[in-house]
């Protein structure tokens, strides 16, 4: 796991990924925070975090996009497949590479914390509430994008895909809203990543939801492991 | 060390390998021979895990595959046919990749080193791989399976896409290599698996079409006897060619007699095939002493790795077809016909088909050709 794990970190800058991926993740939050924070006068920072969510959304699939897609069309799977290590491990190594990097993207609200502490009083706890909030929805999202980079050999259609399945996760909350059936809006509704996480960003900490979070990370982790496996009984 | 039994891979209805079984002891280097298709990939991407049978069961050094598959690959060495190159880094990061990777307890730098020098890319391990020749990445990729000192290698097609010194260093370390590790090689290139290999298996449509080695497959094969000869008659017209052909045609077990061109002047050869098993050498020769004829040449047109290859790889429909190019193969006359008459390109136009699978190794090394050239 340690193994693939590096090599991702390393791949992630050396193709320059790594690169677009924070400049814009940190051009974007940038904006929202001057916007939502500093220029409406508030050290509140969920207004930033709540923008984040369809940044979060377009930026991930960049991310997860060629992870497993790249291997299968290159054929290094091969190398990783009959190499003496488990499925998790490949799977794990790669989510946790693009974890890792979406942390680092995070962690730039630790710097405008500061600029707001010159400027006022921070609130800790919703700022890390919100912060980790990000981080579960970051950990969610990645998983979908890993999973779904496994199931073709093309990059660009891993990344539209993905962009598609998380923008249609986040229009859950409006379908829902138009459908009449309790049982199916009940259902659909308890889906919604939307609603679960913008109760973070109002401040609210429930445990449901890092649960749903986290097992809709497992979920697809679990699922990416399964096609990897299925491929080879193919 | 490898013990494969009934493996079969299907893929929907195509059966790709059909009930193979065989076995590898250590240290041998085994070949896998088989025109494009046969099952030579599969086959080998079964046996490293890569894929799994649909039925059957790979015993890697005692591990089943399947079973315990962490334990059974940290055994094995794998050169894919495409190697498993990630070209955005260095010759050197990926090797360290491949190190950690396979979890090698190897003391690192010492290690990664030796493989590099065996390989012969201590030149270009700063080089991203991205910009290196395909000989290059070729030997990346055997330095990639050799990292850790896995017990088997399973090599596809080691030497495609090689040049010529290349292959043969490439050869020579697979030799090396198979004295202490047990190898298991594929290619469509005759003499290398002939130079290289202690043991042949013949793949064909997915099922063992033949295992052993190049004798004894060639022994089980056909229990044909031929010879060609040339025989200086006497007055050095057509008229000996009649009177020798007949004289060896009365001799006893003689199947089959035919004359040939006329070699030299006023000389002709003879294909002569004999009954089973039926050495007519030495009768000939008397019949020659007697008659006062001489024998300029006596050539035994046992079969080749390449004829053996054809025969079972086209199939029984074209079996006579095949016995007919593989005088002409084994014989080796060909150039000189170019060379002295020039007119008689339509005869060879049978060999043509059998040439053109023979390429390869026709520009390689003749080894094949025991028989030697002629004076």
């Amino acid at each position: 796991m340690g193994a693939i794990y590096r090599r991702e970190m390393g791949a992630f800058f050396t193709s320059g990924v790594a690169y677009v991926f924070l400049s814009v993740f940190f051009l974007l939050s940038g904006i929202f925070f001057f916007n939502g924070v500093i220029g409406s006068g508030t050290t509140n920072t969920s207004p930033l975090f709540s923008s984040m969510f369809i940044i979060v959304l377009f930026l991930i699939p960049i991310l997860t996009m060629k992870l497993l897609s790249e291997e299968k069309k290159n054929r290094t799977d091969q190398g990783l497949l009959t190499a003496p290590v488990g499925l998790w491990s490949i799977v794990l190594g790669k989510y946790l590479a693009a974890l890792t990097l979406f942390i680092i993207a995070e962690s730039i609200v630790f710097i405008y914390a500061v600029v707001l502490s010159y400027l006022g009083t921070v609130a800790w706890a919703p700022l890390l509430g919100n912060y980790f909030a990000m981080l579960l929805l970051g950990a969610a999202f990645i998983a979908i994008g890993l999973f779904i980079s496994s199931l073709t050999e093309n990059q660009m259609a891993a990344a539209v895909a993905s962009m598609v399945v998380l923008l249609l996760l986040y229009l859950l909350d409006s379908i829902t809203s138009i459908i009449s059936n309790e049982i199916l809006k009940k259902g659909l509704s308890a889906l919604s990543f939307y609603s679960r996480y913008i109760e973070f960003t109002g401040g609210v900490f429930s445990l449901p939801s890092v649960v749903f979070f986290l097992s809709v990370a497992f979920f697809f982790n679990f699922l990416t492991v399964r096609v990897l496996d299925k491929r080879r009984w193919g | 060390m490898i013990e494969v039994k009934n493996l079969t891979k299907r893929y929907g209805d195509k059966l790709a390998v059909n009930d193979i079984s065989f076995k590898v002891e250590k240290g041998e280097i085994l070949g896998f021979l088989g025109p494009n298709g046969a099952g030579k990939s599969t086959t080998m991407n079964m046996l490293t895990g890569y894929i799994s049978s649909t039925s059957g069961q790979i015993l890697v050094n005692g591990v089943d595959i399947l079973e315990d598959p962490i334990a059974a690959k940290a055994n094995i060495g794998y050169l894919p046919e495409i190697p498993p190159l990630y070209v955005d880094m260095t010759v050197d990061a990926y090797l360290g990749f491949m190190y950690d990777l396979k979890k090698c307890k190897l003391p690192r730098k010492a290690h990664l080193k030796d493989v590099c020098n065996l390989c012969q890319i201590s030149g270009v391990r700063n080089r991203l791989i991205r910009n290196l020749s395909k000989g290059y990445r070729q030997r990346v990729g055997l330095a990639q399976a050799l990292i850790n000192n896995p017990p088997v290698l399973i090599l596809d097609e080691p030497t495609v896409g090689l040049d010529p010194n290349q292959i043969i260093e490439i050869r020579t370390l697979i030799k090396k290599l198979g004295k202490s590790h047990t190898v298991i090689l594929s290619s469509h290139i005759l003499p290398e698996i002939q130079a290289v290999c202690d043991r042949i298996i013949i793949i064909n449509k997915g099922v063992v079409a033949a295992n052993g080695t190049a004798d004894e497959i060639a022994r089980n094969i056909t229990n044909e006897h031929k010879m060609t000869l040339r025989i200086e008659g006497s007055t050095h017209t057509a008229t000996d060619k009649k009177e020798i052909a007949d004289a060896i045609r009365a001799l006893g077990g003689v199947k089959y007699v035919r004359a040939d061109m006329e070699r030299e002047k006023g000389i002709y050869d003879y294909d002569v095939e004999a009954e089973e098993k039926v050495d007519i050498r030495r009768a000939i020769n008397n019949l020659c002493r007697e008659k006062g004829w001489n024998i300029l040449m006596l050539q035994l047109s046992d079969l080749t790795l390449e004829d053996i290859f054809l025969k079972i790889t086209m199939g029984d429909t074209v079996v006579g077809d095949v016995s007919e190019q593989q005088t002409a193969s084994a014989s080796g006359p060909k150039l000189d016909l170019k060379v002295e008459n020039g007119q008689l390109i339509a005869t060879e136009e049978t060999a043509d088909k059998a040439e053109e699978i023979l390429e390869e190794s026709a520009a390689d090394m003749n080894k094949s050709d025991e028989n030697g050239g002629e004076e």
